[in-house]
């Protein structure tokens, strides 16, 4: 069972329209560490994908000089990934639609990583 | 480096699960220790200690799953401080089989199991009607043993 505290801020996000789920995943990992997603969406392989891409670009961000990464936002034709380290060795992924704001997810992202810190 | 395989239904979806999962080494063995396919090895020695001790964990760790009441023994992962090591079970339309992964920091048992998961999707699609089974004889599984890794190491 998800603790309230990681269900809360996963809600948080959830919230923002054009959002189809969120989830706190190991970095390391790539396993599932707490998800709310809508029904259809393979949370195992969201998570294990969204993981390596997050370590990749972390390595060519600093492979550039560019420091650490902070939030990555990849647009596909549908919809897109949000993704933002948060506390731990944790990754908050948002899957979204195309009717998103993304500066409004982002921001939830933002506060559901302040609050579990 | 390519997988070699003792049936060439094996070897599109061990290469492709290779290839995706980033693993380092790959075993697909019956659960009494037969290897079928093996990707990464280069001894011969290595794969039948290797299958082995896999067979040999399935096997005890399966009895743990018996004994806790659950219907079966699915997965086990070991993460090293610089490999880790999957070991996941899976029926085919061969039988039940197993899969021993090693893979390093360059990939993840997140992506492991999930193309793990492909890998079973892929074998039970490629593979053809199993062949009738006679009585097991312990000259033919030492024959056959003996031509699987022959044919794994020419």
């Amino acid at each position: 069972m998800m603790p309230r505290r990681l269900e809360a801020a996963l809600d948080r996000i959830t919230r923002v329209r054009g959002v189809r789920g969120a989830m706190l995943v190991s970095l390391d990992d790539g396993l599932v560490v707490a998800e709310s997603l809508m029904e259809g969406i393979r949370g195992n392989a969201v998570a294990a994908l969204a993981a390596s891409l997050a370590t990749r670009l972390g390595r060519a961000a600093g492979a550039a000089g560019a420091g650490t990464e902070r939030f990555v936002h990849l647009a596909a034709s549908r919809g897109g990934l949000l993704l933002m380290p948060a506390v731990e060795g944790l990754l908050l992924v948002t899957l979204t639609d195309h009717r998103v704001n993304v500066g409004l997810a982002r921001l939830e992202m933002q506060q559901a990583i302040e609050e579990l810190a | 480096m390519k997988a070699r395989v003792v049936e060439p239904w094996l070897l599109e979806p061990v290469e492709r699960f290779v290839r995706e999962s980033g693993c380092r080494l790959t075993l697909i063995m019956t659960p009494a220790g037969q290897v079928l396919a093996q990707y990464g090895f280069t001894r011969a020695v290595e794969v039948m200690s290797a299958a082995a001790l896999g067979a040999g964990i399935a096997a005890s760790t399966g009895e743990i799953v018996r004994m806790l009441a659950e219907p079966a023994f699915q997965a086990l992962n070991h993460q090293g401080a610089s490999h880790g090591i999957f070991l996941g079970h899976f029926d085919s339309p061969r039988g039940p089989l197993l899969a021993l992964v090693v893979y390093g920091a360059d990939t993840s048992v997140g992506l492991v199991q999930l193309f793990f998961e492909d890998l079973v999707t892929d074998l039970a699609a490629a593979a053809p009607p199993a062949p009738p089974r006679g009585p097991v004889l312990a000259a033919d599984f030492e024959r056959d043993l003996n031509q699987s890794l022959a044919t794994l190491f020419r």
